[in-house]
């Protein structure tokens, strides 16, 4: 269980990206984050495996205090992270089996990795995570020769690496087509309902909200505006969240 | 804007345009700027003889035959009847006109049957048997020729002199001419140098690249304890470091004596296979156990040992290099050189043994004490916390300023201790006061920020001084000759490629590396797998670019000692041996053409 109080973070001592956030998230959970570009979403994935530096507040994940770890017992606790990106994040000119394999970096012989060893069967479960999302065939290839969509699938893939009990998604598909959005929605919810994995994934469209996610929160500009199942943001409360001027639109 | 008057803009330009004069008449006076000299005879002269000598290399040399004509010649004429003196007309002979004369006078001579189509020398030959070159000859298709001379000035002798014709003409094929090898020689020892250079340069440029790059510095953070820890352990390990490792080494060479093969090479298999098993099944990543005390103990220990091995076995292997590379010298012959680049390495790795595992030890104790620093201060009452914060950062801003003091008395030797040592260590104490009082013991400093801005300041100041000038201090060092000039480049290429580097780490795409710190990677794993596929690209271009600038370099080195084609080529220019220096300079423009074309081409491809 994830539990958030309290949380905020202001960048460089002026802008306030998150303003004193409290919710809480239950095991197995999927939980969509909504709000405009620049409401804090992307902040708040961050700040929960602490890529970013909270200025305040406290995150809680199955009774480890996230927020006052050391660097060391972070890289315990990220190791059991997986995290999605909106512009995938793969390293472009690697191999894809090797981007898919830096998933491990956290449980392997650190020193062993450094020559780029890894264990035969993490390989072995490389390659099955790649047959997972149906690109075992492009294992071998560089990660900038793929499409965008196999791309994200890469990262996909990674983020399973890691055996994790919880997955942050960036804006996983706001740069994909709605076709290939809707294929990594569903590898996402696969993760979720077969494996009990908790997601918290931000998202822009409202209807990939109301398919995949069991609850939402929204959050502008750093406040938390919303918390509670997809349907019941009826007008008045989207307007909240995006502003008056907003119109709905997918 | 309103428009100036026509009058005060022409005043302004004829200000302009007289200050403009001013400032060239006076460049002029200052570099002594003189056209004249250009347009004078006798400088013309020299300027044409030099052009052609750099116009004919002395690449290629000729065995030569000689045939010779000689004739009697009276300097002056004698006071009685000049003796008959009739050639032998069936070889060679000479026929002067007129046939005596006084010295400084004109005469005329006519030469037959030599060689046909020849050039040479005519000499007079003196009484004392002293050649003078007084002028040229170039034979005609019958072997004729005929030339004006003027007589030496010298003392009157009553005996007959001579004057001798001598054509020359090449026999069999052309070969390299001396001047041509020993240029290939040098040539071979400049490509190399700046190889060697490069390569070094490259390899310590890498690491302290990361160090002067902003975006792998900025989130580098610790509290002033915690860096005060460390700075007071730093020294403190190092001196432990050097101390232990010529203890193991002192001990180690009871035991395996140089010559004694079968215990290096045993000991070498032992310790590396030891180091091997225990990187395999040590360091394994955090377990949920690693955080318990006798599991972290042991881990301590192993470690420990871990390291102590790794010295033995790393200095066996050093001892087993050189002795059999120094044995393989002989009976490698041609390739003997291998032997020797064995050696050499083992030599190396002996050398900087002692300060690397200075360098490791300190490093390994300051991160252990500030490890401390941090499960103390989160376990201490506030009030001593902030005792330890005040004084932890005045011990260690003393121990910096007995550092600096030191430093100063070994560059000045002032012999002072109230100014070398006293003083500092004050100074240094009154900062780290200050520098306690204005920070709160939970703020965290921004160390990465502090170190980037010591190693860029180190390397804008290295990188200022030219390795023409570096090479001096390394010529008084290592002594005359290319190791000194490719020290000198190795480290000018170490501040110019880490600065090279450094900007290019910091215009990575950040994506892959926040990816790959959120899958739980440590710094190490960072930097290796979300970093280094990154750079790889501009760090080729760039290493082959500093190649290309390091072949340039080399080949002036020598001017200053540090050997490499340079050094013949001063050498020549001050012989006025202008057909040598030619060779050089020739050789010195094709191997730059070529580097640029091969860097070139291989910069291509990577970028």
């Amino acid at each position: 269980m994830l539990s958030i109080q309290n949380l905020t973070k202001i960048y460089d001592g002026k802008v306030l990206a998150l303003d004193n956030v409290s919710f809480e998230v239950n095991k197995g959970e999927f939980l969509a984050i909504i709000g405009l570009s620049g409401s804090g979403k992307s902040t708040l994935l961050r700040c929960i495996n602490r890529l970013i530096e909270p200025t305040s507040g406290q995150i809680i994940w199955n009774n480890l205090s996230i927020t006052t770890s050391s660097q060391e017992e972070m890289r315990f606790i990220r190791r059991k992270i997986g995290m999605v990106f909106q512009h995938f994040n793969l390293v472009s000119r690697s191999k894809v089996i090797t981007n898919v394999l830096s998933g491990r970096l956290g449980y392997i012989n650190p020193t062993l990795s450094l020559i780029n060893r890894f264990p035969q069967s993490d390989v072995e479960l490389a390659i099955k995570q790649l047959e997972r999302v149906g690109i075992a065939d492009q294992a071998y290839k560089r990660a900038d020769e793929l499409s965008g969509g196999q791309q994200q699938r890469v990262g996909v893939a990674r983020a399973m690496m890691q055996d994790p009990e919880m997955i942050l998604a960036d804006e996983p598909v706001a740069s994909l087509d709605p076709v290939l959005a809707h294929s990594i929605m569903q590898y996402l919810e696969k993760l979720n309902k077969e494996e009990g994995v908790t997601i918290l994934c931000s998202l822009h469209f409202l209807d990939l909200v109301h398919e995949y996610a069991d609850r939402a929160i929204a959050l502008n500009q750093g406040k938390l505006m919303f918390d509670g199942v997809p349907t019941e943001i009826d007008d008045k409360k989207f307007k909240n969240i995006y502003g008056q001027e907003a119109k709905r639109v997918g | 804007m309103h428009k100036q008057k026509p009058l005060v803009r022409s005043i302004i330009l004829g200000i302009v345009i007289l200050i403009g004069m001013i400032i060239y008449g006076y460049g002029f006076n200052v570099t002594k700027v003189n056209f004249e000299t250009t347009r004078s005879e006798k400088r013309l002269t020299q300027l044409s003889r030099i052009m052609r000598a750099l116009a004919h290399p002395s690449i290629f040399v000729y065995e030569k035959e000689e045939n010779k004509a000689d004739v009697p010649i009276y300097l002056p004429c004698p006071k009685d009847s000049l003796p008959d003196y009739s050639p032998n007309k069936s070889g060679p002979y000479l026929v002067l006109t007129p046939k005596c004369a006084g010295p400084g006078e004109t005469i005329y001579i006519e030469g037959y049957n030599l060689w046909p189509n020849t050039k040479g020398p005519i000499n007079f030959v003196a009484f004392s048997g002293v050649n003078l070159t007084i002028g040229h000859l170039h034979t005609d298709a019958n072997g004729y020729f005929n030339a004006k001379v003027q007589l030496p000035k010298r003392k009157p002798v009553d005996e007959a002199q001579m004057i001798r014709a001598i054509s020359r003409r090449n026999i069999g094929n052309p070969r390299f001419s001396d001047v041509a090898i020993s240029t290939w020689e040098k040539i071979i020892e400049t490509v190399f140098l700046a190889l060697l250079a490069t390569t070094f340069g490259t390899m310590l440029a890498i690491p302290i690249s990361f160090l002067a790059a902003r975006n792998l510095m900025s989130d580098q953070k610790a509290s002033l304890t915690n860096i005060a820890f460390s700075i007071i352990s730093w020294p403190f390990g190092i001196i432990v470091g050097i101390r232990l490792s010529s203890l193991v080494d002192n001990i180690l060479k009871k035991y395996f004596t140089d010559n004694n093969l079968v215990w290096n090479i045993l000991g070498s298999v032992i310790g590396l296979t030891i180091i091997w098993f225990t990187i395999k099944t040590l360091f394994v990543s955090p377990t949920k156990d690693t955080n318990k005390n006798k599991t972290k103990y042991f881990h301590t220990i192993s470690i420990i040992l871990i390291a102590l091995t790794s010295i033995c076995t790393i200095l066996i292997c050093a001892n087993l290099a050189i002795t059999v590379g120094q044995s393989l010298i002989e009976p490698l012959g041609p390739i003997g050189f291998m032997g020797n680049f064995m050696s050499q390495l083992g030599d190396v790795i002996n050398m900087i043994m002692p300060i690397s595992v200075g360098l490791v030890t300190g490093g390994a104790l300051s991160f252990v004490c500030g490890k401390i620093s941090y499960h103390i201060s989160n376990k201490m009452s506030p009030i001593m916390i902030s005792i330890t914060h005040t004084s932890s950062a005045i011990v260690a801003g003393t121990v910096i300023g007995a550092i600096i003091g030191n430093t100063i008395e070994w560059f000045y030797q002032l012999d002072n201790q109230i100014y070398t040592l006293i003083w500092p260590m004050i100074i240094g104490a009154i900062i780290g006061l200050i520098i306690s009082v204005r920070t709160s013991p939970k703020y965290n400093m921004p160390i990465g920020y502090v170190s980037y801005y010591i190693v860029r300041t180190l390397l804008n100041a290295t990188r200022s001084i030219e390795p023409l000038v570096m090479v001096i201090v390394f010529v008084v060092w290592v002594g005359i000759g290319p190791f000194a000039g490719s020290l000198a480049l190795a480290l000018h290429t170490i501040a110019a490629l880490a600065k090279l580097y450094s900007e290019q780490v910091e215009s990575i795409a950040p994506g892959p590396l926040e990816a790959v710190r959120a899958t739980g990677a440590n710094r190490l794993q960072t930097i290796v797998y979300a970093v280094i596929p990154q750079i790889i690209p501009p760090y080729i271009s760039f290493t082959m670019y500093r190649w290309d600038i390091n072949v340039r370099m080399s080949t002036i080195i020598g001017f200053a000692g540090g050997g490499g084609i340079g050094f013949l080529l001063q050498q020549n220019i001050n012989l006025l041996d202008y057909r040598a220096a030619s060779v050089q300079m020739l050789a010195i423009a094709i191997v730059v053409a070529t580097m640029d074309y091969i860097s070139a081409v291989i910069r291509e491809k990577f970028v």
